[in-house]
């Protein structure tokens, strides 16, 4: 199954500019291979990503097939106030991951 | 009696080859045109103005399959003044559209890295939407040398 890495610091200074990585195990089938025989393989990606912090949202990115197998996001937000970051990748077939991280401001 | 290598060798060779060009043929692909369109579509009438953004990609690729993108926007990030989104595009990707981010005051920085297929040498264009209504972009032409779609084409 999907399994996903979050990288962020655990704890950060009031208005700090923070970088949060995101990695996911995700083939993104583009949709434009085709098997030995010549079938088609039906297109199988992650199509949205969206982090929020404490329910706000503050990134958001729509991906195609032109994004690498194992979608890596790397981003920044402003350390507001002491929460969790949660972060939602949903795409093709039902797929659907949550995975949350909290960070405390100082 | 059985076939030869040589005769092996040659039929494969012929075979591959077919098979190479009936993905090549099959696959439609985005021309500068259909790249137009899909600009058109995320930004509807508006000038698009080079500058503000860069766009990070390195400019001899071995391996398109996977090739870190960065894309920086210079903005101050406040409430009235920030980038609300980002989107990149390709001239000969099999679909125009790599992705589109959508940021907001809250980002600090407009300042995305992520990873991308690239199917050809081409060029790769970044356009910025920042809150005052204006769009810029940058492009950048680069070369790749194993492509991301068609060596995927037999597997």
């Amino acid at each position: 199954m999907a399994r996903a890495v979050l990288s962020l610091p655990a704890k950060a200074r009031h208005g700090e500019v923070i970088e949060i990585k995101t990695l996911i195990a995700h083939a993104m089938e583009t949709g434009f291979r085709r098997t030995q025989l010549g079938e088609p393989i039906p297109r199988d990606i992650i199509t949205r990503f969206v982090c929020t912090y404490n329910g706000d949202e503050i990134f958001r990115a729509e991906l195609h097939p032109a994004i690498a197998a194992n979608p890596l996001l790397a981003f920044t937000t402003v350390a507001t106030e002491s929460g969790t970051l949660e972060f939602k990748w949903s795409g093709d077939r039902g797929f659907s991951l949550t995975e949350s991280a909290t960070i405390a401001v100082e | 009696m059985g076939t030869t290598r040589r005769e092996f060798l040659v039929l494969a060779g012929g075979l591959a080859g077919g098979l190479a060009l009936a993905v090549t043929a099959e696959d439609a692909c985005a021309t500068p045109e259909t790249m137009q369109e899909a600009i058109r579509k995320l930004v509807g009438n508006a000038t698009i103005r080079p500058g503000r953004v860069r766009l990070d990609l390195p400019p001899l690729i071995d391996n398109g399959n996977a090739v870190p993108m960065t894309v920086t926007v210079e903005s101050p990030m406040t409430a009235t003044d920030h980038v609300k989104a980002i989107h990149v595009v390709t001239e000969k990707n099999p679909l125009p559209n790599v992705v589109s981010l959508y940021l907001g005051p809250r980002a600090g920085r407009a300042r995305v890295s992520t990873r991308v297929r690239l199917a050809d040498t081409q060029t790769v264009t970044a356009i910025a939407e920042l809150s005052d209504g204006t769009f810029w972009s940058d492009s950048v032409p680069v070369v790749v040398v194993l492509s991301a779609c068609l060596e995927e084409g037999l597997i």
